[in-house]
């Protein structure tokens, strides 16, 4: 499905939480969406999903408003860090709802991963712990099988072989049947692989939209001596430098075959260190 | 096999490199078939497009080529392909890093000379 957004913005109470943010994710693709706290991710896919309207600008998806519109939003599966579900509804019962809800639901994989995750149908949610309420998050995403499946944070108070579980799987699903998955993490270490595309929001504004491999291969830090260093970089847009003992080292993005011709060292900046440095960067200014 | 990637470089280059290496070293011979891009995606976890960029490009380069429903083999002319390549980039990726070192740890040419003539165990990587 398409998704367009166009200046869409967003206040609460004279705060802004999104600002005139506009881009198009045109394929079905993993996309990741980052950002520091309160940088405007939930309340953008809070608008996607349709459970809230924009102070202005929209997002169409296939051309249509999300909001109140129930064509839509059986495309549309949401999962957030928590609450997502009604305390007192047994485990069966949450399946069962969502399972009427979306026309594309996969009872099967949901029976298989209720397995996985151990999972006890009769339990009620509140008597889940944080970890399982998690996977039962993940479990109603994966089985929605929506055409636009978003996760935000999904799996807070799961362990690390839950999470891989869950990485495990969400590979295997979008190989099996292509869909638009996005993914809201502050564990970018662990996930960056996943990711097909990122997008990274600050302060409420789209500060970069990119290829993930593009984003390995472009943005990258050189380092050596000072005047080198700072020779090399003037005139360009730098991301960061620091420099100890008498050595720079100087992140930027673009080509970078030039530094590596007169003798600086150059290596790749991993997307979290880019998010952190870019991110860092908009506050000094 | 890599156990893992490097985050600090594009994951299709390395993907491709991989295979690269294990072309030239003979681990995957001629007329073989190579892991598919769903295999690699499942064993680094990595997005099976990105995988799928690394494999590509070995098909664009003759190293690779696709049947159709069957997977992805290493061509006849591969090996000799790499090799021609990697001659190419040689002097700048090898030659350039040792001359600049020796600068440094003020090595002339001679005594450079002596070490690249010295005998010594054959490396099979």
């Amino acid at each position: 499905m398409k998704i367009e957004v166009k200046q869409l913005s967003k206040g609460y109470r004279g705060k802004t939480a999104l600002n005139n943010v506009s881009f198009t994710l045109e394929e079905p693709k993993i996309y990741g969406l980052l950002g520091r706290n309160g940088a405007g991710k939930t309340t953008f896919m809070d608008i996607l999903s349709g459970n809230i309207t924009a102070t202005s600008g929209e997002i169409l998806i296939d051309g249509e408003n999300p909001f109140d519109n129930q064509r839509l939003t059986e495309s549309i599966c949401l999962i957030k860090e928590g609450n997502n579900f009604p305390k007192d509804l047994k485990v069966k019962n949450v399946l069962k709802i969502f399972s009427y809800f979306y026309p594309t639901w996969d009872q099967q994989l949901a029976d298989e991963l209720i397995e996985e995750y151990n999972l006890v149908p009769n339990a009620k949610v509140k008597q889940l712990s944080k970890g399982m309420e998690s996977a039962l998050g993940v479990i109603v995403g994966m089985a929605s099988k929506a055409p636009v499946t978003i996760f935000d944070e999904p799996y807070i108070g799961l362990d690390a072989a839950a999470r891989k579980k869950f990485y495990e799987l969400l590979l295997e699903e979008y190989e099996a049947e292509k869909r638009t998955i996005i993914f809201s993490t502050h564990l970018i270490d662990e996930v960056s692989l996943l990711f097909e595309e990122v997008l990274i929001l600050q302060e409420g504004s789209l500060v970069l939209k990119e290829e993930a491999d593009r984003l390995r291969d472009h943005c990258y830090a050189v380092s050596g001596t000072i005047e080198k260093v700072e020779a090399f970089i003037s005139g360009k847009t730098v991301i960061k430098k620091k420099q100890l003992a008498g050595m720079m080292t100087a992140y930027l993005y673009g080509g970078w075959t030039e530094a590596r011709e007169i003798g600086l060292q150059v290596e790749g900046v991993p997307i979290q260190d880019l998010m952190i440095y870019l991110t860092e960067r908009k506050k000094e200014a | 096999m890599k156990n893992s990637l490097d985050e600090n470089k594009p994951i299709f280059l390395q993907i491709k490199e991989q295979l690269e290496d294990s072309i030239m070293n003979d681990s995957i011979q001629a007329g073989e078939r190579v892991p598919s891009t769903n295999e690699f995606a499942a064993f680094y976890k990595i997005n099976p497009a990105t995988a799928a960029k690394g494999i590509n490009e070995l098909v664009n380069e003759a190293i690779l080529v696709k049947r159709r429903g069957v997977g992805m083999f290493v061509t006849e002319d591969a090996k000799e392909i790499l090799i021609e390549k990697r001659r190419k980039t040689f002097y700048e990726n090898y030659m350039l890093p040792l001359k600049n070192e020796a600068r440094k740890l003020r090595i002339g040419e001679k005594e450079l000379l002596e070490m690249v003539e010295r005998e010594e165990p054959v490396d099979e990587n």
